[in-house]
């Protein structure tokens, strides 16, 4: 159960981390490679976030049908699919995959 | 701006599938739909419900989606030019106020495409305003499905998050040393996901930027 405190504490967390970024940038100068290296850390962070959501599912693995529809995803992403065709085949492919009994 | 579209389409499938399957798990339709308005950042909305469905306490599912959201600092850092415009105090207030809200990873990462200024704040908006409205719609209409849908996992809607989150991270892959702290962290973040609780791989997963070469 998740009570509407936890969503609140939650939210009012989440919209800290989202202010302090705008309110330290007002206040003190950002040196050029400083902000490379945030913005680096975002994309870090971005691919850590794929790479665990496709792979695993709690601490374990996540079955290979998932990372293999994030693959084919991935692949069509680099070349520049349009975005819903990278994510319905994301979802076909794991679905279809699933239906043939792969994990 | 045609992207922006595509990018709703994508996030609104993604907002359907957790509607869907937080309701599918048997909680009730306002927890989905309040993180989704109060919380807005599918990553924590998804990895707390995931928690609490897990069997985890509220308390585990409230930090898990805390750690996950702390990328939001950087991102704030990286957008501050385009988040805090406005003109006169009160509106530049509101703009304020409404702009943090609206710091996701799509917004950010369309933002970030553009040098120049204007067109990084016309980008951050279009794409943080739309997607509010089409994330907190979709969610609604995932919880109006999740009760005759069972099984999301059979229609491989688990696969189209982290689907997202790499079409939106590849363009960013530019410079040799991003790919291999991307690709470093990444390795970093699965290796410790059976060892530490639900979101502390990611922030490891930053360690990946002192390898590569930097500076």
């Amino acid at each position: 159960m998740m009570p509407m405190t936890a969503i609140v504490a939650l939210g009012v967390l989440t919209y800290a981390f989202r202010f302090t970024g705008p309110l330290l940038r007002g206040r003190v100068t950002v040196p050029a490679a400083a902000e490379r290296l945030f913005a680096d850390a975002a994309t870090v962070l971005l691919i850590a976030l794929a790479a665990t959501a496709a792979l695993t599912a709690g601490h374990g693995f996540a079955g290979w049908a998932r990372p293999a529809g994030v693959l084919v995803a991935g692949v069509l992403a680099a070349r520049r699919a349009p975005f819903p065709v990278v994510v319905l085949a994301a979802a076909g492919v794991t679905a279809l995959l699933r239906l043939a009994g792969v994990p | 701006m045609r992207d922006v579209g595509l990018v709703c389409l994508a996030d609104g499938i993604v907002g359907v599938s957790f509607g869907a399957a937080a309701v599918a798990g048997g909680l009730p339709w306002w927890v989905p739909v309040a993180l989704s308005v109060l919380v807005f950042a599918g990553g924590s909305q998804i990895a707390a419900v995931g928690v609490v469905l897990a069997g985890g306490s509220p308390l585990a599912a409230v930090a898990a989606g805390a750690v996950l959201n702390t990328r939001l600092f950087p991102y704030g850092l990286a957008v501050a030019d385009v988040v805090t415009s406005g003109y006169g105090p009160v509106r530049r207030w509101l703009v304020r106020v409404i702009g943090t809200h609206i710091i996701t990873d799509e917004s950010v990462a369309f933002a970030l495409r553009h040098d120049n200024r204007s067109r990084r704040r016309a980008a951050f908006w279009t794409c943080g305003v739309a997607l509010f409205v089409i994330w907190n719609v979709t969610v609604l209409l995932g919880v109006g499905l999740g009760s005759a849908l069972h099984d999301t996992n059979a229609f491989g809607l688990d696969s189209t998050f982290p689907a997202v989150m790499l079409a939106l991270a590849l363009p960013t892959l530019t410079s040799r040393s991003v790919k291999v702290a991307a690709g470093a962290g990444a390795v970093l973040a699965v290796a410790l996901t059976p060892l530490l609780p639900a979101g502390l791989p990611l922030l490891a997963a930053l360690g990946g930027l002192t390898v590569g070469g930097r500076r």
